[in-house]
């Protein structure tokens, strides 16, 4: 048939497409030299949080009362202390290494949890609607309204402040920004017409929910929980800082911001540091994550596939 | 030579994408003069909008550019001038008019008010400008000026908001109006209103009417001269009478004879037992009866076609019948079962037999999934119909059904254009070898000549597969090549339903008459004998 205009020509050569999914992942990744980058160093930080305190355990927690708030970038002391030592003498290279097991685990952990639960409800509250939908809604207005830190203070003053109390507790407060996301999007992704198309062909629920909604709204939550993800970070240090989080010994870097916030005048590099990694880690994901948007997107994939060619 | 109003001298556009440039407008010149009306004439990406939009300085740059070429307007170069000179003449001198008045319309602000700030806009005094203002609602038509001027865009039908648009353009008496697909969102007989009225105030004013349109029946209807427009180049120029009686270029002529409404008509067929027979379908949203108890029969193998303007109630008797909405009362009997009683279990068996194809091609493709996921997916639903193993044999045979190639499985809707998504969509339908099929508007998005090739594509698959459609349009000429029998809706009811001959040839109602008078022929000479019948109906 001659029909209609020539399709545009699609930018996707025959190679490409015959490549298994996994290289061809791996050469989108590489077009975007900063999602790249990001996955570096994501892999770094996960590297550090494997590894990091059966390597530096003793070095973090050894005291060198000698290099007190040591200044960075003097190797006089070793490497360790490359990048200064904290109130204590302590390598603050080393302490940053450690904390990265503590600090992902609780981030990740609570960003997991709260989206599974919070993206669950809200397709329900979404799909469904009804009471169900309502009784879902109201229970996320009311964890809303409460101040999330007070509800924190009185969930761990109960429970014992452990990581895992302090996961589930950071999951809860966090849960609303999911599950209204969530919906919100749900109800208008039901009305699109390919919704509607497979209801007509006669599409069982969780058919048309997991794979005709769930992966249009996925991008938006994976966005969401990449910025998320420092707010954890620091929601944490916050609960510590009160004595109810992560006791000492143990250490996360939202911890060490704060202890180090009192020094920020004399020794700026106590808090700088693991500041840098939360920054960095958050930033990594925020970018790998805008990459994920496009290389999931079949519509926007050939951004990527023209060899890294960026056109706003 | 004398100087002509508006002239175009070898413009050419290009567009900067990520896929390199495009060649939007090539070498492109015209002119308008006072008095008369220009219609471009072209399909969807042919440039016809482009020059326009060069005209109003509404190309962004990047990723437009000028590439080439002037734009005459009384002898001036505007393309030279200022950003101020070219807003002082934009509204002032030259105005517009779009295809979706609704979105062009501040949804916040009384219509009174924004008609009267294109005036104020260019320094007239306030009080004036809302004298103005008056005058010119009351001037396109609209019932109750003074109430009018106080109401909000959404109170306004579309039609009366295209009035509103064409009210505001005239607020400051351009020489020139450029309206661009003016009448495309409209019901027919709507848009022979706006149409008479655009020429009307051209009579009045003398100004220039440039119009932009892919229809050769508002051509035909309205334009002195057209310009005929393919790939960014124009490739014929005439008046209607001769594009349509000696066109030399041959898209002119596919285009003309892609217009619907012209082959032989289908014999009337002898009953039979009814595939899908609805008693007293109704539908109520509140207070409001959207359908008012509609009753009417599809036999096997047969074409029905459901015609009628917006908020006539033919898509809810689709919605209805198959259960995307619930109905207030009624019967729906699918080979003398009620549908409408059915679980969604006994639902579910039913929906293989009975499939529906949506308007929007774009809409209801899902843009994150294949082609063959996409024709797939129903054989996922119903397994019964088909073994895994077989899909994609299955998949490739039935996009060659529709005209397309196999080795366009695994390409993804956004690389198809409208018509072959249509044929997509189709595929997708036949995928559970259906004994009806629902066509929800389903050529109303697309050009005129992929229109005819899908309706074509339509006719043959009921040929050959005994499948009976039921095909919605608000277009009368659409569906008469193509149906066995037509059903006219009027506000939620059925105002006349009879075979195509009866319906075409001898139509009883007045309505089914008014429709039939509205359509807009392609042939000028036609076109002329409808609009006087059009103008003696309303005597």
């Amino acid at each position: 048939m001659s029909d209609t205009t020539t399709v545009p020509a699609t930018p996707e050569p025959a190679a490409m497409r015959e490549r298994p999914a996994l290289l061809r992942l791996g050469s989108m990744l590489w077009a975007d030299k900063f999602a790249f980058a990001a996955a570096l160093l994501l892999l770094a930080m996960i590297g550090c949080a494997l590894v990091g305190p059966w390597l530096m355990g003793d070095a973090a927690g050894g005291q060198n009362l000698r290099a007190r708030n040591a200044p960075p970038f003097d190797l006089s002391r070793g490497w360790l202390y490359v990048l200064g030592g904290d109130a204590l003498g302590r390598p603050l290279l080393a302490r940053i290494v450690v904390a990265a097991q503590n600090t992902l685990l609780i981030a990740a952990g609570a960003v997991v949890f709260s989206m599974a639960i919070g993206t669950t409800l809200g397709l329900i509250a979404g799909y469904r609607g009804g009471w169900t939908g309502e009784v879902i809604m109201r229970t996320a207005d009311v964890i809303m309204s409460f101040p999330s830190l007070l509800l924190a203070v009185i969930v761990l003053y109960m429970l014992a402040p452990s990581v895992a109390n302090l996961i589930l507790v950071l999951a809860i407060t966090r849960i609303p920004i999911y599950l209204r996301t969530t919906r919100a999007e749900v109800l208008e992704v039901r009305e699109r017409m390919f919704v509607q198309a497979a209801l007509v062909m006669g599409a069982s629920t969780p058919r048309i929910v997991f794979r005709h909604i769930l992966p249009v709204i996925l991008p938006t939550l994976l966005t969401i929980a990449t910025l998320d993800f420092a707010f954890v970070m620091l929601a944490e240090s916050a609960l510590s800082f009160l004595g109810i989080g992560i006791q000492a010994p143990e250490i996360t870097w939202g911890l060490m911001v704060s202890q180090g916030r009192q020094y920020l005048t004399s020794a700026w590099w106590l808090a700088f540091w693991p500041g840098l990694a939360i920054i960095l880690t958050t930033m990594s994901l925020n970018l790998l994550s805008g990459w994920m948007r496009v290389a999931l997107d079949p519509t926007q994939r050939w951004r990527l596939e023209i060899g890294g060619k960026r056109n706003g | 030579m004398a100087e002509h109003l508006l002239e175009l001298r070898d413009l050419s556009v290009r567009f900067h994408t990520a896929r390199g440039p495009v060649q939007a407008v090539q070498g492109v010149s015209w002119h308008l003069d006072r008095g008369e009306t220009l219609a471009i004439l072209g399909e969807s990406g042919s440039g016809k909008s482009v020059s326009a939009s060069a005209i109003m300085n509404l190309i962004d740059c990047p990723p437009g550019e000028i590439t080439s070429g002037q734009i005459l307007f009384e002898g001036r170069d505007l393309l030279t001038l200022g950003a101020e000179a070219r807003r002082d003449i934009n509204g002032r001198r030259i105005a517009m008019i779009f295809q979706d008045p609704l979105s062009h319309l501040n949804p916040v602000y009384p219509v009174g008010r924004q008609i009267a700030e294109t005036a104020t806009a260019h320094g007239t005094p306030a009080a004036q400008a809302r004298g103005r203002a008056r005058e010119l609602i009351a001037r396109v038509g609209l019932p109750d000026p003074d109430a009018a001027m106080r109401k909000y865009p959404h109170q306004f039908s579309g039609g009366q908001r295209q009035r509103l648009m064409i009210a505001m353009a005239l607020a400051l008496k351009p020489d020139i109006l450029i309206a661009d697909e003016p009448t495309t969102a409209l019901d027919v007989t709507v848009q022979a209103e706006v149409l008479s009225l655009l020429e009307e105030l051209q009579r009045e004013t003398g100004m220039g009417l440039l119009l932009i349109t892919h229809d050769l029946g508002v051509v035909a209807e309205i334009a002195d001269r057209a310009v005929v427009m393919e790939g960014g180049r124009i490739v014929e120029t005439g008046t209607p009478h001769d594009l349509y009686h000696n066109a030399t270029h041959p898209y002119t002529r596919k285009l003309i004879s892609a217009a619907p409404g012209r082959g032989e008509m289908r014999a009337d067929r002898s009953p039979v037992t009814p595939l899908l027979s609805c008693r007293g379908l109704r539908k109520e949203y509140g207070g409001f009866a959207a359908l008012k108890g509609a009753e009417f029969d599809v036999m096997p193998g047969e074409c029905l076609a459901v015609v009628g303007e917006s908020g006539s109630g033919k898509s809810t008797v689709a919605r209805l019948v198959v259960r995307l909405e619930e109905a207030s009362a009624g019967q729906a009997l699918w080979k003398g079962e009620d549908l409408l009683t059915k679980t969604p279990r006994e639902m579910a068996a039913v929906r293989r037999q009975l499939q529906m194809v949506f308007q929007d091609p774009t809409q209801s493709l899902n843009p994150r999934m294949s082609v063959y996921e996409i024709i797939s997916e129903a054989w996922a639903i119903h397994r019964e119909v088909l073994p895994k193993s077989r899909w994609r044999a299955r998949v490739q045979e039935l996009l060659e059904q529709v005209g397309l190639k196999p080795e366009h499985a695994d390409r993804y809707p956004h690389q198809f254009s409208g018509g072959q998504r249509q044929r997509i969509a189709i595929a997708r339908a036949l995928a559970l070898e259906p004994e009806l099929i629902i066509c929800d508007e389903a050529v109303s998005a697309l050009d005129v000549s992929i229109q005819a090739q899908v309706i074509q594509l339509l006719g043959r698959l009921r040929d050959e597969l005994g499948i009976a459609f039921v095909f919605i349009a608000h277009d009368l000429p659409v569906v008469r090549d193509f149906a066995d029998r037509v059903l006219v809706m009027q506000q939620g009811e059925i105002v006349e339903q009879g075979s195509v001959r009866q319906i075409f040839d001898a139509p009883r109602e007045p309505y089914t008459q008014r429709l039939l008078a509205a359509g807009l022929d392609p042939d000028p000479e036609v076109q002329a004998r409808r609009r006087a019948e059009r103008l003696a109906l309303q005597a």
